[in-house]
């Protein structure tokens, strides 16, 4: 069975005047078709650039260093812009994190749909419009018809988003790479939101990449986590296991800064000191000064990835393979 | 000390001595400033001096041509000038009035934008509603028809004795609503931080709020406006000396100059109006292009490509 | 967007009551309208009965309302002393040559900012790109009665193409004095309207493309091309309305300096429109003609811009729903 998505090794760097500095540095992860993986890390972990990456769609200047993404089969990180029109939006759609930054404040509902099933596929607008309603009552917006004919800041935060994933559903895409799609939003709305989001993925069969620094939110939704610390994955596995189970200090860290995590009183748990910015990534394992298990060992040499035969899952930290 | 090591490290600096373009523009600016200031100095005549002008010498041409006169090196104007030292005067001039009005708008803008944007309200609609009408109007217009008024109501004499002054209050005057909207936009953004909300807390009165503390978080805008408004400000006086509205021709600037030259390019002597034209324009684009590299510094959420 | 409008034309009243009255003020304190009209060998006596048969020792008040009523009414705005008619019929005399001027260059500049911009801003790095930026750096760095003189100077004396000064043959098409229509007409009208558009045209490039370069980095940018738009759709239809709202805000106040320009045009061309009107008057100390020129361009003003405020208003659907900027 071909993957649904593959990323092999990918290199993503920034070339700046004074030198490229690297976001992402040699990424590997497989989703398979309807499966639905969470990618998780403090901001500025390049979590935001892999999903980016996935449709070639990193703001200037950066650019993919290396590395390759197969999506049901094809290299689409090698695809000129024309062939990836055919991917974005289509195949694999994306949802941002603020609905009110990414819909066109000065174009209505509406149009924002019809043109995107049109630029896929060869419709009348009639068509489209009613393929538009559709969508939009899939995600429980009340009064479709009238929405198409509204602008975005005539609705509320928590239907702007929903229009958002109506959008992404109009193709009836293999894949749904969701960024942060619940921290603009009110907390209460957040988990219809999410919930939504489950709902849909589950019900289409569509693949999706849970791009968040929310652990709490990634344990209900996904069936596997990615871990990113400083533009490497750290930690890959099962939600499940990772949740129950963490190895890596870094994911046990996040987990015991969750209010449920842990004792479930007292002071939260928090992980000393901040991750670096790319400028200055410490050598060997980037996450050293902040380890409490932390060894010599660590400061030379950066861990790898590895599968620990214990379970399915992944892990970089020398804690593990030294007790290979 | 410590002021001279933080500028010698920063990114301003930087930034100034990668750029080519901006370090080229401060140097012909610095040198065109210190040619103007040191007109009396280095000028080989003095154009006001009425006793060495003389009429025969009119309309001779620049030193490198038939008929050039090497007293003369880039010839004269129509009353017997020579025309290098008039330029350096009339530049001197120039600056000396696009720096005071600039100024001036500073001074006059600032506060009202200060007061506007600090107290809100009644206040700040009036001030707003001003400024926008001001705007509308073009101040470049608004200060032809303060100087037009000024002149037909007082006559021409009168004018003449009192031109850089009142040409300084002139464009003050017709540009400060500029500063003012850029000086409240900051007022406003600033004054949601936490640090205005605890100065008021702690009960320091609304004055010292102002100034000692929002004020020197607005220098920004207020530098990146202040070099595009100098060149604003020699455009505009130009301008007025052009119609005959701003420096007369006995003081003359670069743009009465101009004016005086007119006439006579139909008759073949272009140097006096090329050559003053020429500098004018190369002062302006210096001041043009420092301006540009300051905006870029001091806002660099563009990226430009 | 009813009240919207309503406000704004509220708002143009009292402005251009305001200029009305700062007009009047002026005219009344400024040279001796009686004067004017009867000269000096009049006896005081007979000057003073002059003056109480005009209504000119009234309460101030009075005769602004009077002066209001004869404007709105009459059109009436004061007489000028040189031409010794009506200011309103000389202005009108003289509307047609600027309104042309003015005219021909707003579609040159329309036509050629929008493509220039867009491109400027899409390709920042190519080599077209920089020559327009620096070209517009340049255009804005030069006065604009330096550039006339200049294009004078090598199109009508050294090579002799083109006239050099005044309106050529002209037409008269209703009452309207055109210089469209004739041959002689627009050749005189090429040097003036390149002036007038080398000066606007950069302002205008450089607006546009500054607004676009900031629209092609939001978020909503980005989202229309993860859904796979195609490009120009993303560059004219998502982008280019953006950029749009903030150009015509700007873009109306720039018909200010506009008319500030057309001014200096003017005079360099001894072109016969308003601007030359005006710094006649000025030269001739015509204070009456001098404060009804000011009293017409004020409103000019006033119109236009309440007209483009109304206009952003329509096309932007957030001032359309809301009522409110």
């Amino acid at each position: 069975m071909t993957h649904l998505l593959e990323v092999q090794d990918l290199v993503v760097k920034f070339g700046l005047r004074s030198g490229d500095l690297t976001a992402l540095n040699g990424i590997n992860f497989t989703l398979n078709p309807g499966e639905r993986m969470g990618l998780v890390g403090e901001s500025g972990a390049g979590k935001s650039v892999a999903g980016f990456s996935i449709i070639n769609l990193i703001s200037r200047p950066g650019f993919i260093a290396s590395g390759r993404v197969l999506f049901e089969g094809e290299e689409i990180s090698s695809y000129p812009l024309e062939q990836m029109r055919d991917i974005r939006g289509n195949r694999i759609s994306m949802i941002f994190q603020d609905p009110m930054m990414t819909l066109n404040p000065v174009l209505t509902i509406g149009t924002q749909m019809v043109e995107t099933i049109q630029a896929h596929n060869q419709v009348s607008t009639a068509h489209a419009r009613e393929i538009a309603l559709e969508k939009l009552q899939k995600v429980y917006i009340s009064s479709p018809g009238k929405r198409l004919g509204q602008y975005p800041h005539e609705l509320s935060g928590g239907m702007r988003q929903r229009v958002v994933i109506a959008i992404s559903l109009l193709t009836n895409p293999s894949l749904i790479i969701a960024d942060e799609p619940t921290t603009a939003l009110d907390v209460t709305i957040q988990a219809e939101v999410m919930a939504l989001l489950l709902e849909l993925c589950k019900h289409e069969n569509m693949g999706l990449i849970l791009i968040t620094h929310d652990l709490a939110v990634v344990s209900q939704v996904t069936e596997k986590i990615a871990v990113m610390y400083a533009g490497r994955i750290v930690e890959q596995g099962p939600t499940a296991s990772i949740v129950t189970n963490p190895r890596h200090p870094y994911t046990s860290g996040l987990i015991q800064a969750l209010p449920q995590g842990g004792s479930g009183r007292g002071r939260l748990h928090q992980i000393p000191g901040m991750m670096p910015n790319l400028t200055s990534i410490p050598p060997g394992c980037a996450f050293h000064p902040r380890c409490e298990h932390v060894m010599d060992i660590c400061r030379r040499e950066a861990p790898r990835l590895f599968s620990d035969s214990e379970n399915s899952g992944l892990v970089a930290c020398h804690l593990y393979s030294q007790s290979r | 000390m410590r002021l001279w090591k933080q500028f010698r490290g920063s990114y301003f600096l930087y930034s100034f001595l990668h750029d080519p373009v901006a370090m080229g523009s401060f140097v012909i600016l610095a040198l065109l400033t210190l040619a103007a200031f040191g007109a009396p100095v280095i000028a080989p005549h003095d154009p006001y001096d009425t006793t060495t002008i003389n009429i025969m010498d009119s309309e001779i041409p620049p030193m490198w041509m038939d008929n050039g006169d090497q007293n003369f090196t880039l010839g004269t104007d129509a009353q017997g000038r020579d025309m290098l030292s008039t330029m350096l005067y009339g530049m001197r001039i120039s600056l000396i009035i696009g720096v005071g009005a600039t100024f001036m708008q500073a001074v006059i803008g600032i506060v009202l934008g200060l007061i506007a944007g600090y107290k809100g309200g009644k206040v700040d609609n009036f001030l707003m509603r001003m400024a926008d009408v001001q705007l509308s109007f073009s101040t470049l217009m608004v200060a032809i028809f303060l100087s037009a008024i000024f002149q037909a109501i007082f006559g021409v004499a009168a004018f003449e004795s009192m031109a850089v002054p009142f040409l300084v209050l002139v464009i003050g005057i017709a540009e400060w609503p500029q500063y003012a909207r850029t000086v409240r936009a900051s007022v406003l953004a600033e004054k949601k931080k936490e640090y205005v909300e605890a100065a008021r807390v702690m009960g320091l009165p609304a004055n010292r709020i102002m100034w000692r503390h929002i004020l020197p978080n607005t220098m920004s805008p207020i530098l990146v406006l202040s070099t595009v408004q100098v060149a604003h400000a020699i455009m505009s006086e130009a301008a007025l000396s052009f119609l005959g509205l701003g420096m007369p021709i006995t003081k003359p600037s670069l743009g009465s100059l101009i004016n005086s030259g007119f006439d006579y390019i139909f008759s073949g002597s272009w140097w006096i109006t090329m050559f003053p034209g020429l500098l004018l324009v190369l002062l302006i684009l210096v001041i043009n292009l420092l301006g540009d590299w300051v905006q870029d510094v001091l806002n660099p959420k563009l990226y430009k490509g | 967007m009813f009240a919207f409008t309503v406000r704004r034309i509220i708002q143009a009243i009292i402005v251009m009551l305001i200029i009305s009255f700062i007009g009047f003020a002026l005219k009344q304190n400024v040279g001796d309208p009686v004067r004017e009209l009867t000269g000096i060998s009049v006896s005081a006596a007979e000057r003073d009965a002059i003056r109480e048969k005009l209504g000119l020792n009234d309460p101030f008040l009075i005769q602004y309302g009077r002066f209001l009523k004869g404007a709105v009414l009459e059109g009436n705005i004061g007489q000028s002393f040189f031409y010794k008619k009506p200011a309103m019929e000389v202005i009108l005399d003289k509307a047609p040559a600027t309104i042309e001027l003015v005219m021909c260059c707003t579609v040159l500049i329309v036509v050629l900012s929008i493509p220039m911009g867009i491109y400027s801003a899409i390709y920042p790095r190519r080599l077209l790109s920089r020559l327009i930026m620096g070209l517009s750096t340049i255009g804005v760095s030069v006065p604009i009665f330096l550039i006339a003189i200049l294009l004078i100077y090598i199109f009508a004396i050294e090579l002799n193409w083109l006239p050099s000064y005044g309106r050529g043959e002209t037409v008269n098409v209703w009452g309207w004095e055109s210089g469209l229509l004739t041959l002689d007409g627009l050749r005189h009208l090429i040097l003036p309207t390149t002036a007038l558009t080398a000066l606007m045209l950069p302002l205008f490039v450089r607006l546009i493309r500054s607004e676009m370069m900031e629209v092609l980095q939001t978020e909503y940018v980005k989202f229309a091309w993860a859904k796979g738009l195609p490009r120009m759709r993303i560059w004219f239809v998502h982008a280019f309305k953006n950029t749009l709202l903030p150009v015509i805000t700007v873009g109306g106040v720039q018909i200010g300096t506009m008319i500030a320009f057309t001014i200096l045009t003017e005079t360099v061309f001894q072109w016969g429109g308003l601007g030359f009107l005006f710094l006649e008057a000025v030269e001739r100390a015509d204070t009456s003609l001098l404060v009804a020129y000011l009293i017409f361009v004020g409103i000019i003003f006033v119109v236009v811009n309440t007209a483009v405020d109304i206009i952003y208003g329509l096309v932007n659907p957030m001032v359309r729903i809301t009522g409110r900027k």
